[in-house]
Parts: structure tokens; C-alpha cells; sequence
């Protein structure tokens, strides 16, 4: 591990991030640091009949954050509130080959997938929705 | 050229391993932390093997060899600083703690309503944080001196806080840990002191790196750290005038601090035990001891002038690369052997981790420093900062690394 992670996907969507910007009237956003690095990233839901119908990211970051944030942002589109919140950390990774990427940098890679799943409880439990083990879950991840 | 140092990096063992598969390690993170001569880790593990035991009390044979060892590297210590008055310095974790100490015993004291401290937009969080919790403590408020675009403190702003007549302390770095400029501290001494406030000197990036005699400089207050001049992590020191440690409450009440202790109330230790509170970190302290002692050796001035010709080397070669913005001076007169970068739109955690593959640790970030972030308008930079071990040839690896760089994200 080591600047073999810069693979062309990587670098390209650190370029041309998807889905990155602002919705118009979301029914949920979220926003996290991390404050040892700067990274920081926003997220932006909206949801229609159960399903994701709308979803955008914001902020800056490194590459990794942006990429993962990219590919995160797109993994979520047009899915189930149910399957949104099933994605993992291993998702994530794996859409982007980052298996083995080292722990200083799981931070960057996974910021985006824990600001989605913060979201997404602030989404259910403002609808008084069960919200499981999302807070656990976001808390978790690093 | 210079690399007249160069036999030293025999000293260090680690300068001489290899990372990410065989590239020998370019240590580029000084500024952070520095690497351990050999004889300061014989010193810790001397130590710890042949005469470990509590100081100050116990009678027996091995604590006085241990309390002359803590005591002696106090002296090594202050004489390197060119301090005559031993009980002046006090031994702490570090610079944070000796800052925490002064906001905390001093400041309490000192700071009330309305009053003013004044600190600068390049200092590292440990000489803003503590300032702002007295302040929010004390109803006092924090002003902050000006960077220009050269990375230098805009002293006009200092006139201008000193003249409301409520400024009670002045905190600055003598030399900055992201942009490496070197304070004009004669100047803001000279100032603050004129208007009546207290002078704290933060010199971490400074004691490790150039001659520095405190009592000269007219501060009241100055601070450092072991772990960035050869020494361990967790011991470092704060030099105060002894009339003002005299007339400051303690900062941490305990053992070894205390002169009698009754029900009723107790009495402090005389100084500089009476800051010194519980089992010191006694293995750090002779260590740092040992790095003074191998710093003299070397001496304070071959290492800036060492630092300075590197620093201009690498500012030659980085002036050359397009895309590059270096931050700071950008004159090896002016700066400390620290220069930090962006390159082109490639964020500095990829550039550090790329940089990384080469074998070279610099380091990516805010360094701690995020109120300077805000006033250069970035998120982080990259940083390299050089020691006394550091050759020509690394500053090249570090520029040439950027071509990889370039490479992967075709700038």
C-alpha cells in the first residue's frame, strides 16, 4: 500500500467528482469533519416512496475522500432507505479496490459513508422511524 | 558544499533504515518531531537498567545517583538556553503543558474582565487554546496579530491591541512551525513590554534549531520541547522569571511540590519544585539532558547555518516546479528549515502519501495550526522541515518526489 491506491478512477473522480453539489429542498442533510486532516463533507438526501430519489456531497477533501464520496453518493441513488442503510465500510472499499488501504487513511475513505448514514438517521428519526443501530453504525465505522 | 554534518547520521540509527519496500527512510518531519541520537536513548535506558529509582527523598545509594541525574541534565539544560538561575526552569511534559501552566497559574491571577491577550495567527493550537479558555474563564477576550503574504507578523496590529491600554499578555512563537518565518522577537518584547503586558515566548521551533539565550530576549515567560531538539517525548521545559514563579499559585498540587501539609492548608516547595508536582518523568528529563549535551557538541550555530543552507537548496529547487505555491518568507535568512507547499489542486494528504511511497515522512495537515489555515484560505498544506541531519540530496529526493506527483495526477 502506498501511491498504488492512485489508480485512474481514483484520480479521475478527485477531478470529476459525481453527484457533487447542493439539492434544492433535501429532506436530509448531514455534515462531518474529520478534524486531523480537514477533510469535511456534507450530504444532501431526499426521499420519495421509501427510495432514494435524490442524493449530492459537498465539501473538500483528498482523494480518497472524494472518490469514495463519489462512488458512495452513486452506490445510494435510487435504492430503499433499507439497503442504504445496509451499505458497509466493505462496499465502499471494495468499489474502489481500497481493501488494503491503511488505517490513517480508512478516515478519508469512509467520512462520506458515515456522514450518508448520519443523514439518513436524522431523516428517520425526524419521521419517528425505528432508526436501529444507524447512530451506532456511523459511529462505528472509525 | 556544506553536509560538513553529515558523519552524524551514524548517530541516529534509524536515519539509516529503509521503508515501503527498500527506499531509505528521508526524514523530513523535524518540525514535528526529531529523531534520537543513540546516546540520548543510552541515557533513558541507563537509567531504567543500572539506578532506577524515585528522586528527591529516599536515601539509599541509587536515588541520589538518580536525583543527580534529573538534576544535572536541569543544569545541562539551562546552560544550553543560557539560563544562570536553575531554579527558573521548570521541568513540564512539554511546551503545551508549560503554556496550560502559565494561562492557568498566572493568567488566573493576572487576566480579568475586559483585559486583553494577544497571541498571532501563525501559532500552533497549544499557544491559542489555552489562551481562549482563560479568556472565556475571565471574561478577557484573544486578539490576534496579522500575517502578511510573506508569512510575517504584522506588528502594527500589535500597536494597535497594546494601545487600548488592556493588553495583559503578548504569547507568540519566536519562529513558526508551518511557514518557518522567524519573529521579529526583540521587536514584539520591546513593544509589548513599553505598554505594560507580559511576554510569552513559545520557542519549540527555535531552541532545537538556533542559538538562543532566553534571559537576552526579555520575555517573562518562555516554553519548549524535548521531543523536537533530540530528547524524549513527554519532558520539556518553562523558563519564567523567578519573581513572577514566586508569586504564582501552583499549577498541579501533589507530592514533591509541597513544603508542609496540615488540615488546615499546606505550604509550596521552593522553586522550581513547587511546579513540579508527583514522580516527574525523571527518564525523559535526562534524556533531554543528553540532547542538550550532544546539541552543544554540535553547536546551536553550525546547525542553523547547517538548516540555512538546506532550507535554500530546497526553496532553489522547489522555485523551479510549476504548479507549486510555497507558503511562508521564501528566504533562508528569514525562515527556520521548515517550508510548506500546495501542489497544483492535488490535496496535500495525496501529496504526503505519494511522497510517502519514495520513502520520504513529510507531513500533511493544518500542523496544528488551523486559525493560519484560515488566513491563507487552504485546508492544509504539505510540509518538509529539515534538521541537522538532513543532507542536499534529500532536499532533491523531496523535489523530485513531486514529479511522481505530477505523474499520477497529470498536472
Amino acid at each position: 500500500m502506498s501511491a498504488d491506491i492512485y489508480h485512474e478512477m481514483i484520480v479521475d473522480y478527485s477531478r470529476n467528482p459525481l453527484n457533487f453539489g447542493r439539492l434544492e429542498d433535501p429532506h436530509a442533510t448531514f455534515h462531518d469533519s474529520n478534524p486531523l486532516c480537514g477533510d469535511s463533507i456534507g450530504i444532501d438526501l431526499r426521499v420519495e416512496d421509501g427510495s432514494v430519489s435524490g442524493i449530492t456531497f459537498h465539501g473538500k477533501g483528498c482523494a480518497i475522500c472524494m472518490a469514495c464520496s463519489s462512488v458512495l453518493t452513486e452506490m445510494a441513488k435510487g435504492k430503499t432507505v433499507e439497503e442504504v442503510r445496509r451499505i458497509g465500510k466493505d462496499d465502499v472499499l471494495g468499489e474502489l479496490g481500497l481493501e488494503h488501504l491503511q488505517a490513517v487513511r480508512i478516515k478519508c475513505a469512509l467520512l462520506s459513508l458515515k456522514v450518508l448514514k448520519s443523514a439518513l438517521y436524522g431523516y428517520i428519526a425526524e419521521k419517528g422511524g425505528d432508526t436501529g443501530s444507524l447512530k451506532e453504525d456511523a459511529a462505528g465505522l472509525y | 558544499m556544506m553536509q560538513k554534518l553529515e558523519p552524524l547520521r551514524a548517530d541516529f540509527p534509524a536515519l539509516s533504515r529503509t521503508v515501503r519496500g527498500g527506499k531509505p527512510l528521508i526524514y523530513l518531519d523535524n518540525a514535528s518531531t526529531t529523531q534520537r541520537p543513540t546516546s540520548v536513548v543510552d541515557a533513558v535506558s541507563r537509567y531504567y537498567t543500572h539506578y532506577n529509582s524515585n528522586i528527591h527523598r529516599a536515601v539509599y545509594e541509587v536515588a541520589e545517583e538518580a536525583t543527580e541525574a534529573y538534576e544535572s541534565a536541569r543544569d545541562v539544560l539551562a546552560r544550553m538556553v543560557g539560563v544562570g538561575d536553575r531554579r527558573e526552569l521548570v521541568f513540564v511534559r512539554g511546551t503545551t503543558e508549560a503554556i496550560n501552566l502559565v494561562a492557568s497559574s498566572w493568567g488566573r491571577a493576572n487576566v480579568s474582565e475586559g483585559d486583553i491577550i494577544v497571541t498571532t495567527e501563525y501559532e500552533h493550537h497549544s499557544n491559542i487554546v489555552p489562551w481562549q479558555l482563560l479568556a472565556e474563564e475571565r471574561g478577557a477576550r484573544v486578539e490576534y496579530v496579522g500575517v502578511d503574504d510573506d508569512g510575517v507578523l504584522d506588528l502594527g496590529d500589535l500597536g494597535r491591541f497594546l494601545d487600548t491600554g488592556r493588553v495583559r499578555m503578548v504569547a507568540f512563537s519566536m519562529v513558526s512551525n508551518v511557514l518557518g518565518t522567524i519573529s521579529d522577537t526583540a521587536r514584539i518584547v520591546s513593544m509589548s513590554k513599553k505598554a505594560g503586558a507580559r511576554v510569552l515566548v513559545d520557542g519549540a521551533q527555535a531552541v532545537p534549531h538556533m542559538p538562543v539565550d532566553i534571559p537576552s530576549i526579555g520575555c517573562d515567560f518562555f516554553a519548549f520541547s524535548g521531543h523536537k531538539m533530540l530528547g524524549p517525548t513527554g519532558i520539556g521545559a518553562l523558563w519564567a522569571r523567578r519573581d513572577l514563579l514566586e508569586g504564582m499559585a501552583p499549577f498541579h498540587g501533589g507530592g514533591d511540590m509541597i513544603r508542609e501539609v496540615k488540615k488546615e492548608g499546606s505550604t509550596w516547595n521552593d522553586l522550581p519544585y513547587k511546579f513540579e508536582a508527583g514522580t516527574p518523568d525523571i527518564a525523559g528529563a535526562i534524556g533531554l539532558g543528553e540532547a542538550a549535551r550532544y546539541l552543544a557538541g554540535v553547536g546551536l550555530g553550525s546547525v542553523r547555518r547547517h538548516e540555512e543552507e538546506i532550507t535554500a537548496h530546497a526553496l532553489d529547487l522547489l522555485a523551479g516546479v510549476p504548479g507549486l505555491v510555497v507558503y511562508g518568507p521564501r528566504d533562508p535568512a528569514r525562515q527556520g528549515g521548515v517550508i510548506s507547499f500546495n501542489f497544483a489542486d492535488v490535496h496535500p494528504h495525496d501529496v504526503a502519501q505519494i511522497m510517502d511511497s519514495e520513502g520520504l515522512a513529510v507531513r500533511s495537515g493544518h500542523h496544528c495550526a488551523q486559525v493560519l489555515m484560515d488566513r491563507l484560505g487552504v485546508a492544509a498544506t504539505t510540509r518538509a522541515s529539515f534538521y541537522l541531519y538532513n543532507t542536499d540530496a534529500e532536499a532533491e529526493a523531496l523535489v523530485a518526489s513531486l514529479k511522481k506527483v505530477a505523474g499520477i495526477f497529470k498536472v
